[in-house]
């Protein structure tokens, strides 16, 4: 009962809440909206058992994902409205149904037709945590590794990209200004040498 | 009134069909990002549903990856996001034209 009554209360805040993330034109009230629908989804979890899932939700949403968002809004101009072009939207609301409709069957299909037996089932014994650990270090290695070197790539290009002097294209520029730029380079580095 | 797998997988959809609606909509290149978090989110939802109902750890390990892939989307994204900026001023996908001939 309780559960049912958290279910369609959570439901119905995260729903609101994407909605106004996809709707608002303010991006602010879209960061906002969105941290706050990522901490309702995490209550989906606690409910459904997978704790550590719910709080790995908290902390890599809510935390990480969100503070980057945050930091990176800081580079643009967030106060300004957000402009949109809206050309048909029957068409876009006529595709999201059709979509949403399509990933039901998609989920729907498999467990429709066979019976599933389950590959690593859920021990009561153990706490969710444990289990996870067990499961994820012995089964899911290679993963858990590939996952923790594209993670490690994609800090990399984090801050490589958001680093200096990665606002000049030298595809987009002439010959003549990729010289006048070097030499400016070579005159600065020579300049902080002498002093 | 007992809870089924099929109330899950439908907030799913209908929090996946949001998403959507966002990616198609916005032309914002920030906005649409935050319209693609929403959609992993969603899937995620359906994945921690499925290894509840079908006892099967499974579902958890894939959403595990999927917030990893997710997190790594977001650092990578926004370098670009922020490096697009510094160079024209703009993040309007509608004006993103340069590779044309």
């Amino acid at each position: 009962m309780f559960e049912a009554v958290a279910f369609y209360l959570f439901a119905a805040l995260t729903i609101v809440m994407f909605t106004i993330t996809v709707m608002t034109s303010q991006a602010l009230y879209a960061l906002t909206a969105m941290a706050a629908g990522m901490i309702f989804i995490s209550a989906f979890f606690f409910i459904l058992g997978a704790d550590f899932l719910g709080a790995i939700q908290i902390i890599v949403y809510t935390g990480a994902v969100m503070a980057l968002y945050a930091f990176g809004m800081m580079f643009f101009d967030t106060t300004r409205n957000v402009i949109e072009k809206r050309n048909n939207p029957r068409f876009v609301v006529i595709l999201g149904g059709l979509a949403a409709v399509l990933v039901v069957l998609i989920v729907l299909a498999p467990i429709v037709t066979t019976d599933l037996n389950a590959h690593y089932p859920i021990d009561t014994s153990v706490g969710n945590s444990q289990a996870i650990g067990m499961v994820l270090f012995t089964k899911y290695l290679v993963p858990f590794e590939v996952a923790a070197v594209m993670l490690l790539v994609a800090m990399i290009a984090g801050i490589v990209l958001a680093g200096k002097k990665m606002d000049k294209s030298l595809t987009l520029m002439a010959d003549e200004e990729i010289a006048l730029m070097h030499a400016l380079s070579h005159d600065t580095t020579e300049e902080k040498g002498g002093h | 009134m007992e809870l089924t797998l099929n109330h899950y997988l439908v907030l799913s959809a209908v929090l996946f069909a949001i998403g959507l609606i966002g990616v198609m909509r916005r032309k914002n290149l920030l906005m649409l990002f935050f319209a693609t978090e929403i959609l992993l989110n969603a899937v995620n939802v359906g994945m921690a549903a499925i290894s509840h109902y079908r006892g099967d750890y499974t579902g958890q390990m894939f959403a595990f990856f999927i917030i990893a892939i997710a997190a790594s989307e977001v650092a990578v994204g926004l370098g670009l996001l922020i490096v697009w900026y510094k160079r024209t001023g703009k993040i309007d996908l509608d004006q993103m034209t340069s590779m044309r001939g």
